[in-house]
């Protein structure tokens, strides 16, 4: 029980520094630091050689020229050894011809995925859920997504979440529900009185004082 | 070690990695930039040469030591 309440009470929150780890990947020892000043998305899946995360790691691999494009790094989790996923990838490229081509945490020894509450027991007590956390150049936390064992991620999702915070970092604006790039974006709401009032007369697209568009 | 094989031999990344040093001292985002390998590749990897005792590391720049040198010549 004690046990349980540990890896539940351990769930990083948005806005807080990511928490530092070193780890064996298919591409070294790698360690959080490594990454500081690109935006990086760290991802956890239950098991190597299963079906659902198969096709994502296949999706994953798929939107990363993308990823690249917008300085997004990729670097992958689950509680196999690093043998397990380096004959998963030679497998998955063999079947498919997809070449997986960011790092895989190996994560034997549940260092990280507890440290990052990737561990929920209610699914499983031994595997990773199938988390994302998206992290800035600062190592900041700034989207976490938990999805359980049975439902696969979507990639366009993850990329409209990048694109957002990213266009959200260089404009100090906030996305609207749906929002798209090229979309207008959320004006941030006027803090004072007086700046409610002026706010209507600054031409943005307005429905009221507190909800105002502009096109970047 | 991600750079350098068990056999003492380095890898395609660790060969690009040495090269890129050889032309002298160098941080982390000038060796990534002359050998086209991502940032986190090259931070990690200078980790491992230094511990091998072929890469020095001076204040926040890299360069070869002579075992480094001898190891691509």
């Amino acid at each position: 029980m004690e046990e349980v309440r540990e890896q539940v009470s351990r769930m990083p929150r948005l806005g807080e520094p990511a928490p530092a780890f070193e780890a064996a990947t298919t591409h070294g020892m790698l360690k959080l630091e490594d990454f500081k000043g690109s935006w990086l998305i760290l991802f956890s899946h239950p098991a190597d050689f299963t079906p659902v995360c198969t096709t994502e790691f296949i999706a994953f691999a798929e939107i990363f020229p993308e990823l690249q494009k917008r300085g997004v790094e990729l670097l992958g989790l689950s509680v196999d050894s690093v043998s397990s996923h380096i004959a998963w990838v030679r497998n998955v490229e063999e079947k498919t011809g997809v070449k997986i081509p960011f790092p895989i945490i190996a994560d034997l020894s549940k260092e990280v995925s507890l440290a990052y509450g990737m561990i929920h027991p209610g699914q499983s007590k031994t595997e990773t859920v199938r988390c994302v956390f998206i992290i800035d150049p600062n190592q900041i936390i700034r989207t976490i997504l938990y999805y359980p064992l049975t439902t696969g991620r979507n990639m366009d999702e993850i990329l409209r979440i990048v694109d957002a915070l990213q266009t959200t970092d260089k404009n100090a604006v906030a996305t609207p529900a749906n929002w798209r790039p090229g979309n207008p974006v959320v004006v941030p709401p006027p803090n004072t009185q007086e700046m409610a009032e002026e706010r209507l007369k600054q031409g943005y697209e307005c429905i009221d004082w507190y909800l105002c568009k502009k096109k970047l | 070690m991600a750079c350098i094989n068990p056999d003492g031999k380095p890898t395609e990344s660790g060969t690009k990695m040495l090269r890129a040093l050889k032309s002298g001292l160098g941080s982390p985002e000038e060796i990534a930039k002359e050998a086209g390998l991502p940032l986190f590749r090259v931070r990690s990897g200078l980790r491992e040469l230094t511990q091998a005792g072929l890469a020095n590391q001076k204040d926040e720049k890299y360069e070869l030591t002579e075992k480094g040198t001898e190891l691509i010549e």
